[in-house]
């Protein structure tokens, strides 16, 4: 390094365009001139880094150099199978995967959702659209004064950040494990209430209907309602008697009713 | 424009038809098409834990005339537009789309002025996948989506003239994405 310090040479870097194929041009640089034959000398003052040099290897290694990387494969047919096979066997998400929302249901079957729109105040992508109607007593969808009327989402905006869900104050936006969306339309993608809406589980009563007599909004949020009562049962019967949730709601209310006075 | 544009329609076209979309379906190379951080994911697709080879479709090729599925997989620019769509035109004819994630699909949080609202503006998109970005397996159930779409339709000889003319004219009496109002914006 210091005989390249004197500065007889031109620098390495301008020498090397000229012989492209001299790896150690820098290191000798009293032979670099034109006229030498630079290649041999290269070879004959270091090896320096050359990847085709077989030097160092002994006869075994060069002999089975040409299928080593062949032991990565070998070896690897012997370890686990680390694919899952999506569609046929589904590996289930973290139990907090922020996958399609669902919106859901107090015990005896009325909707949380109190159509506040804070979730599409929340919404970043502006994915969320809610318009919340009046609940009167022959249309009562939720406890309290109103209910989410027209409830959308717009999966092609939704970016799942969950933030919705923070926003909502009766918890009546979750999100789901569900993640298979993939759709073929633009309309088809935005999900409106009917698809959001948690199914009725068995024992609910499907709405509208009054609340549980005696109770405010207050002690629904506070979770003091575990299912349907039997004036709930018999007021959707007097109204809509073809209702499908009718004989199992009217079930749990007489057993609940039953199990209260036990 | 050939010959398979007369061949008669029936029976055994139908087998064929069948056969073709089958064939295709199992054997669909996606053109390399990552724009943003969905192409992670895309990537993880290829990769051994979810092995896109088991449907057929490991390679994805750098050249389009290679290829005859896009995967658009991030948000597009208006710079980005007109190179999609070139190379989109680029690729030989049985030729499908996936939109991969919210910003290709409509923009999803970036609905502003530097970002195409949906690559349907561009190109025909034919299966739109949700998700910021999607995982693995959301990528995987929207090809198999399309799969199921391929091995159905495969229009050939008279059947294929008069889809054509049954999607052009539906096309022109569409609402323009741009016209759309609302969500669908």
């Amino acid at each position: 390094m210091a005989e390249q310090g004197k500065g007889k040479k031109p620098a390495p870097g301008k020498r090397s365009g000229n012989q492209p194929k001299r790896p150690t041009a820098s290191r000798a640089p009293e032979r670099a001139r034109p006229g030498a034959t630079p290649a041999k000398a290269g070879r004959a003052k270091t090896p320096a880094f050359d990847v085709d040099s077989d030097l160092d290897k002994s006869g075994l290694a060069e002999f089975f150099a040409p299928v080593a990387g062949f032991g990565v494969t070998m070896s690897t047919l012997f370890r686990p199978v680390v694919t899952e096979q999506y569609p046929f066997e589904k590996a289930p998400t973290a139990p907090r995967y922020h996958g399609r929302h669902q919106l859901n249901r107090h015990p005896d079957g009325l909707e949380k959702c109190i159509g506040c729109e804070l979730c599409a105040w929340a919404c970043p992508a502006d994915a969320i659209y809610v318009e919340a109607g009046n609940n009167t007593p022959e249309a009562q969808y939720s406890p309290g004064e109103r209910y989410g009327k027209v409830y959308q989402i717009n999966y092609l905006r939704c970016i799942f950040c969950g933030l919705c869900i923070e926003a909502c104050p009766t918890r009546a936006l979750t999100m789901t494990n569900d993640y298979e969306l993939a759709g073929t339309t633009r309309e088809k993608m935005i999900f409106e209430k009917d698809t959001l809406l948690a199914p009725l589980r068995s024992g609910m009563l499907a709405a509208p209907h009054p609340m549980v007599a005696g109770l405010s909004d207050g002690d629904y949020y506070r979770g003091d309602v575990s299912g349907p009562t039997t004036e709930q049962v018999a007021w959707v019967k007097e109204r809509r008697p073809e209702d499908e949730s009718l004989s199992a709601a009217g079930a749990a209310a007489t057993r609940a009713a039953k199990g209260g006075k036990e | 424009m050939g010959l398979e544009e007369k061949l008669p329609s029936g029976f055994v076209l139908g087998k064929v038809e069948d056969l073709v979309g089958w064939v295709r379906s199992s054997s669909m190379w996606p053109v390399t098409m990552g724009l943003a951080c969905c192409a992670i994911e895309m990537m993880a697709a290829g990769t051994p834990r979810f092995d896109l080879a088991r449907f057929g479709m490991e390679v994805f090729r750098a050249s389009p005339r290679q290829a005859d599925l896009m995967i658009v997989s991030g948000r597009v620019s208006h710079k980005m537009a007109p190179v999609l769509r070139t190379v989109y035109d680029q690729m030989s004819d049985p030729k499908w789309v996936i939109s991969m994630g919210v910003c290709a699909s409509s923009g999803g949080m970036f609905n502003n002025y530097a970002i195409v609202q949906g690559v349907d503006h561009v190109l025909p998109v034919d299966v739109y996948l949700p998700g910021c970005p999607p995982r693995p397996e959301m990528l995987i159930n929207a090809i198999l989506e399309l799969h199921k779409q391929v091995i159905k339709g495969a229009p050939l000889g008279e059947h294929r003239a008069e889809i054509n003319r049954a999607v052009e004219a539906a096309a022109l009496n569409a609402v323009p994405t741009q016209e759309m109002k609302g969500l669908l914006a």
